[in-house]
């Protein structure tokens, strides 16, 4: 089982899940960097970080999308492949027509960071495996372009196919307005591909797999992807 | 060859609503603007293109903003083009 970090100029969230996956869950990492155009043949799943590649210029995701590495994301993702993009990553694999949709700019114009709770609508997922459907999990979020946006028959075909994954609700696992923090459609935190195997999600799992950092609920999606693996 | 200036605009959708706008709307409000409304914000962007005539350097212009300066999920365009004096 082993994780692969991308890294692109301006991805600052690479170092965290780097961390998270092998010192607090002792699994094998490495960091690919973004100009590579091979990636090790015993990849079992892919990590876009968060941060600001390319200093979010023109559209966040938009130029780190044509990052030499983009295509072997692409190629390992059509293989069935794991692939999970945190915040700029989301960004990034919407930009890459890997996941539909896009982020636009929080409602509230600000940056958010914070804690939020999530709630999980779909657990048949590799990303999910070991969760319950409607377990409430506590993940930061950091973001000023969270907000999901689709058109109608996007947001029927998520819902059709069951790829909404991670919903904003309170801490009583209440999915509504006063629950979503940045106006994203449907309360939207976390999606699938049609295929499952490509998770785009805003909070960052990998802030809370360490108890000294304040929360452990991360771990949950990381150990669902290595359970999936393993099986 | 000869050289051409693209100019392209790029808007949110109309639809989708635009908080940037919004709030500069809001804030020209409080500074007694009351009768302007409809704020959206967006991006402008210029480059130059060599080709042989006008209509393939729109192609190209066309193409470079397909692939990449403008998200058809939430953006729509508006492209100009028009010669630069001199041939080179």
């Amino acid at each position: 089982m082993k994780f692969g970090v991308v890294v692109f100029p301006g991805s600052n969230c690479d170092h965290d899940a780097y961390y998270a996956l092998k010192h607090n869950l002792g699994y094998e990492v490495c960091f690919l960097w973004h100009k590579e155009s091979i990636i090790p043949k015993d990849l079992d799943c892919i990590i876009l970080p968060g941060g600001f590649s390319y200093g979010d210029y023109l559209r966040t995701g938009a130029i780190a999308r044509f990052s030499p590495i983009m295509s072997e994301v692409i190629n390992f993702s059509k293989k069935g492949g794991l692939v999970l993009g945190i915040c700029n990553g989301f960004q990034i694999l919407t930009e890459a027509s890997l996941l539909p949709g896009a982020l636009l700019k929080n409602n509230s114009l600000r940056f958010i960071c914070k804690d939020v709770y999530l709630k999980v609508k779909n657990n048949n997922t590799p990303f999910t495996s070991l969760l319950e459907l409607g377990q409430i999990l506590r993940i930061p979020i950091a973001h000023f372009e969270g907000n999901y946006f689709a058109d109608e028959d996007t947001i029927k075909q998520l819902e059709d196919n069951d790829q909404i994954v991670f919903q904003y609700c309170d801490k009583d696992g209440n999915v509504n307005e006063f629950s979503n923090p940045n106006g994203s459609l449907k309360s939207i935190a976390g999606i699938t591909n049609k295929r499952k195997n490509v998770l785009g999600m805003m909070p960052h799992p990998e802030r809370y797999c360490d108890p000294v950092l304040g929360g452990t609920d991360g771990t949950l999606i990381f150990k669902s992807i290595v359970d999936f693996i393993l099986k | 060859m000869q050289k051409f200036n693209a100019k392209v605009k790029v808007m949110l959708k109309k639809g989708i609503l635009d908080v940037q706008g919004k709030t500069v709307e809001n804030s020209l409000k409080t500074l007694g603007f009351d009768n302007i409304a409809n704020i959206r914000i967006g991006k402008f962007i210029t480059f130059d293109v060599e080709a042989d005539t006008i209509e393939k350097a729109k192609e190209i212009a066309n193409s470079a903003v397909d692939k990449l300066l403008y998200n058809p999920n939430i953006e729509t365009y508006y492209l100009e083009i028009e010669s630069i004096e001199g041939n080179i």
